[in-house]
């Protein structure tokens, strides 16, 4: 390509990502605009009288549902963290006669739509007290990550060289020190990857929080904002600014960690 | 990318691992136990209980005390009966065929297009991923409020134009289309990084030799592009299908399926019958889901298959 092309190409590349993006930013100037300012026609395009008083809405009744997403969200990742990197060294690397079924099971979880979950999930909680429970809500969010996790892990720790794993064994290592040694260290990228999905699914999800924890004492952010659209739908600059923080540790994810990102999304087509 | 590359030197060990298969079989299966064990009671136990509930006369009453009376399916009689039915199958269709042609075809678009080197083509690809890493919350809320029929944005946009306003969100007409709208731009990312990973894929060399032979970007498009991404569009058209069966969050927040049932889809019909009234009815609503369960699986398998297939070839 020629450098007029090039830069041809980098403008149009511009506009389309600025179209593909004005919602977002929609967002973000609806969050800042005054309360007479809303229902103005044509409304305006830029925050010109822009406002805080959405934010400070946000920081005076949302703060503890934001709390309550960062408690679920860190133990989700815990969760499926721990649960997913020793299965995917079995995995990848023991085999077991078997594994083969169970990594066909958990591709076949992943496949049962979250809203059929939650069904089942209320019924069993029901019975066991764990409704409205942060616990609760943990566990069933993690069932979000843990098939993707393992998929993950077992993808990458199939990479991990098996000369490197024997040399372990021949220095006296057990399989545990192996892998707390040896294949953990090695798996940093995968496990930091799992754990970022792992947070920001359980930060995102609506149906389990809608289902399971609906008039809990500790609600997450998503049910803070279905709130607020169902009780006073005026505000609209208070909604959308709790929309921005809520999106916050997408935007974060994507500007510190992009390159897992990319890679989760590959990952999640790519099954053995 | 980092997981193709990891998942190609797996097949490469996996030959030699096998012969080793039997040795790891008891310390495998300790490590495997929790996740089998968390499998068996978070999975597969709410899931048989999903099924109980369809097969009993649930009311809230006996829900607590958990005496329902077997029904057979009588449920399943019951929604294959129900006039909500017939639309939500329809819906259910339209909308998911609707978001995989516009998803893959908008995706493919931008993937061919950022496909070339250029200043800043990274960085923007990568904020193409935005709207699909927010949370489903924020994404429709917005939309709600950008379709809103007097005071949304894309109202005074087409009022610009002179074109007359909708009524996106309460009108019977545009309900399902504005669901639709939100659901393409949601699942666009998903198709441009997917079809991008497959682009890289195809030999720069192939495109040199058709140039050279004189054909023109077009003739490349179809007769290279097209051919060497079918298995990649297999996979991500196959996923979107999946992923798009499930779809409630961006319906229930946009329009609850309304108004008179005219965006319902079987996912929001078996939310409402489970959760959405005052009297819930557990046993329809399990039934309903159960239909999604394994329409969803059904296609899974297909998924399944294609992919190995693709593996073996």
């Amino acid at each position: 390509m020629t450098g007029t092309g090039k830069r041809w190409h980098t403008a149009l590349a511009v506009v389309l990502t600025g179209l593909m993006l004005f919602p977002v930013y929609w967002m973000i100037n609806v969050s800042l605009t005054r309360e007479q300012d809303m229902r103005k026609t044509p409304p305006d395009l830029f925050p010109l009288h822009g406002t805080l008083a959405g934010y400070q809405e946000v920081l005076g009744e949302q703060l503890p549902y934001l709390g309550t997403s960062v408690v679920v969200g860190l133990g989700t990742t815990l969760l499926t963290v721990a649960l997913s990197a020793p299965a995917g060294y079995a995995l990848a690397k023991l085999r077991p006669r078997g594994g083969g079924v169970l990594s066909f099971l958990l591709l076949a979880a992943q496949m049962v739509p979250g809203i059929i979950m939650a069904m089942g999930f209320y019924a069993v909680y029901l019975r066991f007290g764990l409704l409205q429970s942060v616990p609760g809500l943990i566990v069933a969010d993690s069932t979000l990550a843990v098939p993707f996790g393992v998929l993950v892990c077992t993808a990458f720790m199939s990479g991990i060289p098996g000369e490197l794993l024997q040399a372990a064994r021949i220095d006296g290592a057990g399989h545990l020190r192996t892998f707390r040694s040896v294949v953990l260290p090695m798996s940093r990228n995968a496990l930091v990857t799992v754990s970022l999905f792992a947070f920001l699914w359980s930060w995102s999800d609506f149906v389990f929080a809608a289902t399971l924890d609906n008039g809990g004492r500790y609600e997450p952010i998503t049910l803070g904002i279905y709130h607020y659209i169902g009780n006073n739908n005026q505000q609209w600059n208070a909604i959308m600014a709790t929309a921005v923080v809520a999106s916050l540790p997408a935007a974060l994810i994507l500007v510190l960690a992009q390159r897992f990102v990319a890679a989760g999304v590959t990952a999640g087509a790519v099954k053995e | 990318m980092t997981m193709l590359l990891a998942r190609d030197t797996a097949v490469g060990a996996a030959t030699s691992a096998q012969r080793r298969r039997r040795v790891g079989n008891w310390s495998g299966w300790a490590f495997l136990a929790p996740v089998a064990i968390y499998l068996a009671l978070f999975y597969a136990y709410p899931l048989y209980r999903n099924i109980d509930l369809s097969l009993r006369n649930y009311t809230v009453r006996s829900f607590v005390r958990g005496d329902a009376p077997f029904i057979g399916l009588t449920n399943y009689q019951a929604v294959l009966r129900d006039p909500t039915f017939g639309p939500a199958l329809t819906h259910t269709i339209v909308f998911t065929a609707m978001s995989l042609v516009f998803q893959y075809s908008i995706g493919l678009a931008l993937a061919v297009f950022f496909n070339r080197r250029f200043p800043l083509s990274v960085t923007l690809r990568a904020l193409f991923l935005v709207p699909w890493l927010l949370p489903l919350i924020v994404s429709a809320s917005t939309w709600s409020w950008l379709l809103n029929s007097e005071s949304g944005v894309v109202n005074a946009g087409l009022h610009a134009l002179g074109i007359a306003p909708v009524d996106w969100l309460t009108s019977p007409t545009w309900s399902l289309v504005s669901v639709i709208i939100a659901n393409i731009w949601i699942g666009v990312p998903f198709n441009l990084v997917l079809l991008h990973s497959g682009l890289q894929a195809i030999p720069v060399s192939l495109y040199e030799a058709a140039a050279l032979d004189g054909a023109g970007g077009w003739r490349r498009f179809r007769h290279i592009t097209l051919p060497m991404l079918r298995p990649v569009t297999a996979i991500t058209l196959l996923l979107g299908l999946i992923y798009t069966l499930k779809v409630f969050d961006i319906i229930w927040i946009m329009t609850r399926g309304g108004p008179s049932d005219s965006s319902t889809t079987f996912a929001t019909w078996s939310y409402r019958l489970g959760f959405g009234n005052l009297l819930p009815s557990f046993g329809l609503g399990a039934a309903v889901g159960n239909l999604l369960v394994v329409t969803a699986l059904a296609f899974g398998l297909i998924y399944l298959r294609t992919q190995r297939r693709l593996h073996s070839a």
